[in-house]
Order: structure tokens, then sequence, then C-alpha cells
């Protein structure tokens, strides 16, 4: 009875899928019977904007400001608890006084291991 | 398919197509322009895509900042020697098929620049135009002639046979040979297999018809 139910949404699927594949197997066999490939070094160049391209698209960056930016979110998301922490810190029972000191307790190491990586030296 | 036959299909509402007009159609009726002005005359290119001239009407407001996108250039103005090397660049990154209009008397020849020393005499030095049209700048209305002139062009293309277009033969070349700034001049100063000087004799003036095509 279930998977009569989902028929529908099954003939659907099968329908989306095959509205996308036609088009892309007309082109293809299009290119396959009338036109020619026609590959160029300024065809396959990476830049497209009439100045010429030099080197390649996968160039590294070094990833110290990925880091820093990193580093910087999770405080900076920190301290969004970190003020109503402090607002109601005397109305806390014991319990979570220290599940939030346990929430403090991994930020800081994680500052530490930052630090001792050197991550927050810009070099 | 005889056209008589196919006329008197339509009159019983019946619609006859072959799969080169199918094509011929599609293409036409969708050309993309590059996104590409170089001097005064794109501005009226500019007026041409907008309301008042509506090139949209004719299915080619789609205007592509990217030549991957494209398959018609405008070359819109003036071409000094420093941009040749990037349109012709940007004409080989188009796909294929690809259109030229040369819009304006700067880009079929340099214009009132002609005698400048960085103005090339024409950008049908290195790469094949479609269709030229004259004027400085020329209308927007001359501009929309052009386009109807390429969609009747692009219509009787053929798809197979000795006649068909560059772009469907395997031999033809997709990239023209891109032009190096020199010290002088562009190196090389024209593509010879694109375009040759024409022949300038006066005692033959009139008599010539060997360069009439």
């Amino acid at each position: 009875m279930t998977n009569g139910l989902y028929l529908p949404v099954i003939v659907l699927l099968l329908a989306a899928v095959a509205f996308a594949l036609t088009p892309l197997l007309l082109a293809w066999l299009w290119a396959r019977f009338y036109s020619p490939h026609k590959p160029g070094p300024s065809k396959n160049a990476v830049y497209e904007c009439g100045l010429e391209s030099e080197g390649d698209a996968w160039i590294q960056f070094k990833p110290g400001y990925y880091l820093y930016g990193i580093i910087f979110l999770i405080f900076d998301v920190e301290a969004v608890f970190l003020l109503p922490f402090a607002v109601a810190f005397t109305g806390f029972s014991l319990g979570e006084s220290i599940s939030m000191l346990i929430f403090l307790l991994l930020l800081v190491e994680g500052l530490v291991w930052a630090y001792q990586k050197k991550v927050l030296v810009w070099t | 398919m005889d056209e008589k036959l196919k006329t008197e299909l339509s009159k019983q509402g019946i619609f006859a197509t072959s799969l080169q007009e199918l094509y011929n159609w599609g293409r036409r009726s969708s050309l993309w322009p590059l996104n590409f002005g170089l001097a005064c005359c794109a501005i009226e290119m500019i007026a041409t895509t907008m309301a008042r001239y509506d090139l949209a009407r004719f299915g080619a407001e789609v205007f592509r900042p990217s030549p991957r996108q494209a398959d018609l250039m405008i070359v819109a103005g003036t071409v000094t020697k420093k941009m040749a090397p990037q349109v012709v660049r940007l004409y080989n990154q188009m796909p294929e098929p690809k259109y030229v209009i040369s819009m304006g008397a700067c880009a079929i020849s340099g214009g009132p620049f002609k005698q400048g020393y960085n103005v090339l005499k024409g950008i049908d030095r290195y790469i094949p135009v479609d269709v030229y049209i004259p004027g400085c700048p020329p209308r927007p209305e001359a501009l929309i002639d052009a386009f109807i002139m390429l969609q009747k062009k692009i219509d009787e293309q053929h798809l197979t046979g000795e006649s068909r277009p560059r772009h469907l033969t395997a031999g033809q070349p997709s990239e023209f040979v891109v032009p190096r700034f020199g010290a002088h001049d562009l190196e090389p100063t024209q593509n010879p297999e694109v375009w040759q000087a024409p022949l300038v004799q006066i005692s033959k003036a009139g008599t010539d018809d060997s360069r009439n095509d």
C-alpha cells in the first residue's frame, strides 16, 4: 500500500532526470555527428577576457589567513555565549556552572593549541 | 522537401521542417552577442539593446560577459593596434559557430583615424567578418538591419555538403593567429588566410573583376 503512494514521486523523479538528461544527450549526439571538436590554446586558456593567460588556475594560497579567520570566528561566536553567561552568573546551579566552565575550558584549550602551533603569529 | 509542398501542407495546418531548418532556426533566434564595446559605436549598440530599439525582439538581448557563452561578436568601434590582439583572442575564445558584425567605419577600415599610426585599418585583417555596417556611428536601426541580415545568412547555411559553413568542417581552423604588439606595428600586419590587400591598379580600374567577390 505504501509503495503505491510513492509511485507518483518515482514517476516525477524519472521525468525530472529525463528532462535534464535528454538535452544533454541530444547535444552530445549533435556534436558527435555534425559539429567537429575544435579545441585550441586560446579557447582552452584559463582566463577568458582577451588578455593572455599566465600560469595555471590551480595556485596555492598560504593557509595563514584561513586559520586566523577560523579562530576569530570561533571566539566571535563564543563571545555571544559569554555575555549572557556573565550576566546570569549568580543565578546558575552547580551543574550548569560546571558545564559552562567545561565549554570555556575547551575554548581555552583550543587557543593554547593555536598559540603553540604559532597560528597567531603572522609571518 | 519541396517548398510548394511545404506551403500546401502549412495551409492544411501541417508544419513540416527539416533538421537543417530547425538547427538554423534555433541558432538565428538565439544569437548571444559578446558584451564587448570598443568606442563610440558601443553606445549605439547599447541603445539598440535598450527599450526604444529593443534588440530582444530578435532574440539577442542576452549579452554575455564571457566569450565562452557568446556566439556573435559586434566589433563596435575603433580597434587600436594595442587592442587588436585582445579582440582576436576574444574571438578565438568564442565557441563555434561564431559570427562577427563589423560595426562602423572604424571597425571596417579605420574610419576617420585610418591615417593614424595607432589604429588598425579594419578588423577583417585578422578575423572573418560576416556583416559590415557603415556609419559613424551607425544608427541602431542599421545594427538591427545587420542583425536581420546575419539571421538571413544563418538561415541559408547548409548542414552538410561542400557549401556548409566553416564551423562544420573539421579541417577549418577555429582560432586565428593573434597578432603581437611589436615595436613598430602589429606582427603580422594581417592574416593572409583571412585578408589580402586589394589589388589597386588605376589603369585596370573597371576592367579587373577578379576581386569582385
